[in-house]
């Protein structure tokens, strides 16, 4: 390929860049233009899509069956795919698997976007696969794959959890239906992990690697604020990464980051008191800001609106804001915190030390035999163990202080501490056969429980002696 | 019934139309009813009271509400605006689900009022597409959508794998029944907007405040948070998250616990689609304190609780359940039971309607009247003609009466507003000697006199103790409390207070100059300290400055304080005496509190053990009468059963238990003991065996096991 242009070196050194990215995107049976775009559209992808797109290969050949891609999440999968599907045009069927919460959406979206809704009413209802394989076939008898036909199934690795044939029959489809006809599976985990045990076809398998820092650095700077030169924000990209790249690769993350950051970024700019070249003072402008933010919005422990007031506030003002995770303190009716202390205690405690604990004269037990070695502070590490409704009860009437009737009320405070999830059902079987539950609370909150009905928990916890 | 079949067979009749007539509220009220002359007017009585505290409380708990429900509305709008932003960030943007975290409190049941009254709101005033769903309704992914689907779209959603048989009955309306997608909801949606954008202008819901008619957001409310499985909740935000920019969604979690099981739920993946924001409810020690201001501690209200009812209602809420809708519930039993059983609840209602009730009371009406105790206690503190006149006289007793009602009415008028100043007095004392809640000082007063308690004479003494300045601000709340109260002697009380307060301003002026001759008085042995230093002159004079100090006369802010202390020390021994000094008490006032316990905090392990050791005390048949931890051998078999696997360890042998059983029922039959079917088993007492077992079985007393053959194990202790 010969260039020849006429102009500003930085136009040669772009049209040089744009004249090898296009090499890797060649492709017989494609046209020139639109694989140009697609490699724009595509940055730091190219191999992938070129990759793919030789496995594609021209739009009437036969392609391989099935395709299964995995990378990380915000990897550039469902992203190249439908770049190349839609500029080159193909006949394509986007499905989420999350979304088919039976198998009719799937088949259903699969017919509707290769033969129209005719075809889609076609199915039974509650059809089987080879219901969807019947229709596919009197469809495609109609009107014939001219060019291959894509099925892409995003989040895949849900296809396990259905039926046990779904899977492999998707993998050997192109079989079946006689058709042109490509599965691509997209997944955030290996093939390994599909492998189902009556064994499959074996799909080719694509991996997305993750993007270097350089790649983002790249990809964040295109999207930047029309009003700024990319210069400009291109540094600001670099600085951002600096703060996030060790504990956040997601590119979605990291752009939705940049775009909340951004204008506290250019506040000294706007004040005049910073040209925007000088990079090292507006460091030391966004660095706090944005260590403050991998604290607070990234985990989400304040909201992307409540961050974007936070900054419009004064600095003094902020502090008022308190992340979810801030709020643990949980208001219970008396006999519930002590149901509770009761089901922690017998969820970490042995059983064979109730008597030592909750015996007013329990008489001898030795030292020696009461502490084993092993057992002692085992039993926070391991755990929540499960224990049975009568330990429960017989632990709570112990070390509630006054008498309690066995009221209707007090079962029932049971099943809602089961309900706020404080407390876990352990076996699925007979609730009139001695049902057993686990304490889902952690010591910290179990102390702070204890803390208001004024029992020394710790006392009685055997890791703690 | 008949048929025109000629074929034998079992035939299906549909129950006809006219129905056998239900009885109203009304008549179950009258039935059974304790004096029931004069039942009508006492059911309509205990109805519009009712019907009063009902509205009343929803009144309140709307009231409670609306600083949340506005701040949450605030929210919606907020997200429904900034999601139509098209400037830069908000392109760059991860589009996050707009997310409403309330906090409500761990009393689930409550939530209901508040999460009706929420979709009410923002029906009427952000979008009409509002969905509730609960998790109990949605177990699985693709119930979830249903519902969310159904109640958005209002009409029918199929699911396809299941309900076979119930689609064939409705292939008729197959038509307008769809699939349960997003997808289905987004264009669904799509038509929806545009129509009411481009359609009659005069059919749309007319609404100012709404900010953007033509894409109001679409609300999916979580009721209850904790009990949705995690994984349906990831997976319908999940793809939820995918329709945002087409679909403006909106969610709200109803929380009960904290807000930080939402990252226990969520993985980060997950919660980061969200936008989350946080909305605290009031707690619901206040949410009962304004309720009991309200209903309560009002004279507003003629029904009154005792004390031990009170108290009854207090400790379920705090012990057992947090829930101020079963206070109020409370109420209302012990309202229906003292209309129920009190035939002289005619008088508790308004004064004029009561006045009017006292002259038509009937001569039965009178005698129990004469029966009260409380009105007994009258009669001997008058003379000896008055006393005569009372017990025979109807006329004569109805004139008193209607002054003894006036009486109960002016005690009540009086009783509130005194409750209040002494709380405010003494609420802020250290360590709360008379509590810090108005329903705690309640309580003492109804239970006793309060000003013989301890605690209320410690609190004077502290109270004798304030600063000016705290003194001054308690006294004036006093004065505002009082403000309103359109009594005789209350208004008095103001005034006096009134005047102690412009005594203390007073002070202030003359402070100034008087202070110079009590700092003489104080210094001038201080003075002399410095010149002496011999150690027994020291102690001489030390001893010297406390004799002063403590004889010393009483500077006049301190005369001021005692007579404010005692001021108000006259007004509550004149006002709060406990209601069972006032005569005709027992009209107003509900005592039985057992029979609110046994109502609200039902013990069914205690009844069923109670019914089974010892029946006489449910069936009342005197053969079944037995001394005490024996039961008669004719009683029914489960309690014969019951009583012989008391005896028994952890395992029961069936056929021992069975050949002690036919013993006992042998016994009873009146079979000699040495008779040769003594004791034997036969087809009968078999049967009537097995059935008790299994009886015994279902109520959860034995189980079977398989450790050993032919024995079942025990499940309960203790008891023989």
């Amino acid at each position: 390929m010969v260039v020849v242009v006429l102009g500003a070196p930085g136009t040669i050194l772009r049209s040089v860049m744009r004249s090898k990215m296009t090499a890797l995107l060649q492709q017989p049976g494609y046209e020139e233009e639109r694989l140009q775009r697609v490699a724009e559209k595509l940055p730091c992808r190219d191999v992938q899509a070129g990759l793919l797109l030789s496995l594609m290969g021209q739009p009437q050949q036969y392609s391989f069956p099935s395709i299964f891609i995995y990378g990380h999440r915000a990897s550039g999968k469902s992203h190249v795919l439908q770049v190349l599907l839609k500029e080159l045009e193909l006949p394509h069927a986007t499905v989420s698997c999350v979304e088919c919460v039976s198998v009719v959406l799937l088949f259903e979206q699969v017919l509707l976007s290769f033969f129209g809704c005719d075809a889609a009413s076609l199915l039974p209802r509650s059809p089987s696969l080879s219901d969807f394989v019947r229709v596919y076939r009197q469809q495609c008898s109609q009107s014939p794959a001219k060019q291959t036909r894509y099925i892409v199934m995003e989040k895949a690795e849900l296809l396990r959890d259905t039926d046990a044939n779904l899977l492999p029959a998707l993998l050997r489809l192109q079989e079946l239906v006689e058709d042109n006809v490509t599965v691509i599976l997209l997944s955030e985990i290996v093939w390994d992990k599909f492998r189902p045990n009556t064994g499959c076809f074996e799909p080719l398998l694509l991996h997305f690697p993750d993007y270097s820092k350089g790649e983002l650095q790249q990809i964040l700077s295109q999207d930047r604020h029309p009003s700024y030169s990319a210069e400009f924000y291109s540094s600001y990209i670099n600085i951002l990464l600096g703060v996030f790249y060790s504990v956040c690769r997601d590119l979605r993350e990291l752009r939705h980051l940049a775009a909340l950051n951004f204008s506290k970024f250019c506040e000294p700019l706007a004040e005049g008191k910073v040209k925007d070249t000088d990079t090292h003072k507006l460091w030391r402008n966004i660095e706090p800001h944005l260590k403050k933010a991998m604290q607070t919005v990234y985990l989400r422990e304040v909201s992307s609106l409540q961050w974007e007031q936070m900054q419009q506030m004064e600095e003094k003002e902020t502090g008022t804001v308190r992340g979810l995770s801030a709020h643990t303190h949980v208001e219970l009716p008396y006999y519930s915190k002590f149901l509770l202390i009761a089901a922690y205690l017998a969820s970490y405690n042995p059983a064979r030390t109730d008597k030592r604990f909750f015996v007013k004269h329990h008489g001898k037990i030795k030292k020696t035999n009461f502490l084993k070695k092993n057992e002692k502070t085992s039993n926070h590490l391991l755990g929540p163990k499960p224990f049975p409704l009568d330990r429960l009860l017989a632990i709570f009437y112990s070390v509630v202080d006054s008498r309690v009737a066995p009221t209707a009320s007090i079962f029932s405070q049971i099943s809602s501490l089961v309900t706020l999830q404080l407390l876990t059902k352990v076996s699925q079987g007979d609730l009139l056969d001695a049902p057993k539950f686990k304490c889902a609370v952690s010591l910290d909150f179990i102390c702070a429980i204890s803390r208001t009905v004024n029992f020394e928990i710790l006392k009685y916890l055997y890791d703690f002696l | 019934m008949s048929t025109s079949s000629v074929s034998k067979g079992c035939f299906v009749f549909k129950p006809s139309a006219k129905k056998k007539k239900t009885p109203s509220l009304k008549d179950y009220f009258i039935h059974g009813c304790e004096g029931a002359e004069d039942s009508e007017t006492r059911f309509q009585l205990c109805q519009n009271l009712w019907d009063k505290i009902k509205a009343d409380t929803e009144a309140l708990q709307d009231e409670l509400n609306r600083k949340i429900l506005d701040s949450l509305l605030d929210f919606t709008r907020k997200c429904s605006t900034t999601r139509q932003h098209s400037d830069w960030a908000a392109q760059m943007r991860a589009s996050e689900i707009p997310t409403a975290a309330l906090v409500l409190g761990v009393n689930v049941p409550d939530h209901d009022m508040t999460f009706q009254s929420l979709s009410d709101l923002l029906q009427q005033s952000v979008s009409p597409h509002v969905a509730s769903v609960q998790a109990k309704e949605c177990g699985a992914l693709k119930h979830l959508m249903k519902r969310v689907l159904e109640r958005l779209m209002d009409t029918e959603v199929t699911l396809d794998d299941e309900e076979e048989e119930v689609t064939e009955q409705t292939s008729t309306q197959l038509h307008n029944s769809v699939h349960c997608s997003l997808e289905t909801l987004c264009d669904w949606y799509i038509a929806k907007t545009k129509k009411s954008f481009s359609g009659t202008p005069g059919k749309k819901r007319s609404s100012p405040g709404r900010d953007d008619p033509q894409q109001p957001p679409v609300v999916i409310i979580f009721k209850d948070l904790e009990a949705f499985n995690p994984r349906v909740l990831q997976d319908f935000i999940l793809i939820c998250s995918r329709y945002i920019q087409r679909l403006p969604l909106m969610f709200i979690f109803g929380i009960a616990t904290s807000p930080s099981t939402i990252q226990h739920m969520l993985p980060h993946s997950v919660s980061s689609l969200l936008c989350i924001e946080l909305f605290q409810s009031l707690s619901c020690t206040q949410h009962l304190a304004t309720v009991i201001d309200k209903l309560i501690l009002t004279p507003d209200f003629p029904f009154k609780l005792s004390d031990k009812v009170m108290q009854v209602l207090i400790s379920i809420f705090l012990y057992h359940d947090f829930s101020v809708r079963n206070f109020i519930k409370g109420i209302q039993l012990a309202l229906v039971e003292h209309f129920h059983s009190q035939p002289l609840s005619v008088l508790c209602c308004k004064k004029k309607e009561a006045l009017l009730n006292v002259m038509q009371l009937s001569h039965t009406d009178l005698e129990r009247i004469r029966q009260l105790p409380s009105f007994k206690r009258y009669v001997e503190k008058q003379e000896l003609q008055e006393q005569t006149n009372l017990t025979t006289d109807d006329t004569h007793l109805k004139e008193v009466c209607r002054k003894l009602i006036k009486d109960l009415h002016k005690y009540h008028k009086n009783y509130y507003p005194i409750l209040r100043c002494l709380h405010t007095m003494t609420s802020a004392l250290p360590r709360y000697p008379l509590g810090k809640q108005i329903r705690e000082l309640h309580l003492i007063c109804l239970e006793k006199t309060v000003w013989e308690n301890e605690d209320y004479q410690s609190a004077m003494k502290l109270l004798k103790m304030l600063a000016k300045d705290e003194l001054i601000t308690l006294l004036q709340r006093c004065a505002e409390i009082l403000q309103p109260v359109k009594s005789k002697k209350m208004k008095k009380a103001r005034v006096h207070l009134e005047e102690l307060l412009a005594k203390f301003r007073q002070l202030d002026t003359v402070a100034a100059e008087t202070q110079s001759c009590v700092e003489d008085s104080l210094i001038s042995p201080v003075k002399n300290l410095g010149k002496k230093t011999d150690l027994f002159q020291l102690q001489k004079t030390l001893l010297e400055m406390n004799e002063t100090r403590r004889s010393k006369k009483l500077n006049p802010f301190e005369l001021l304080r005692n007579e404010v202390v005692e001021f108000i020390d006259s007004l509550v021994k004149s006002h709060l005496s406990p209601p069972e000094t006032q005569t005709l008490n027992e009209v107003c006032y509900y005592s039985s509190s057992t029979a609110v316990r046994r109502h609200l905090n039902a013990t069914p392990r205690t009844s069923i053990q109670a019914a089974l050791s010892s029946p006489y005390y449910y069936l009342q048949n005197n053969s079944l009468k037995s001394e005490e931890g024996s039961v008669s051998n004719a009683a029914p078999d489960i309690c014969i059963a019951y009583k012989l696997h008391l005896e028994c360890g952890r395992l029961i042998n069936l056929y021992d238990w069975l050949e002690a059983y036919a013993t006992v029922v042998s016994a009873a039959e009146g079979n000699h003991p040495d008779s040769d079917n003594f004791g034997k088993v036969d087809e009968v007492k078999h049967a009537r065996f097995i059935r008790a077992v299994s009886e015994l079985e279902f109520l959860g007393f034995i189980k079977s096991t398989k450790k050993k053959t032919d024995h079942v194990a025990r499940l309960t202790w203790g008891g023989c």
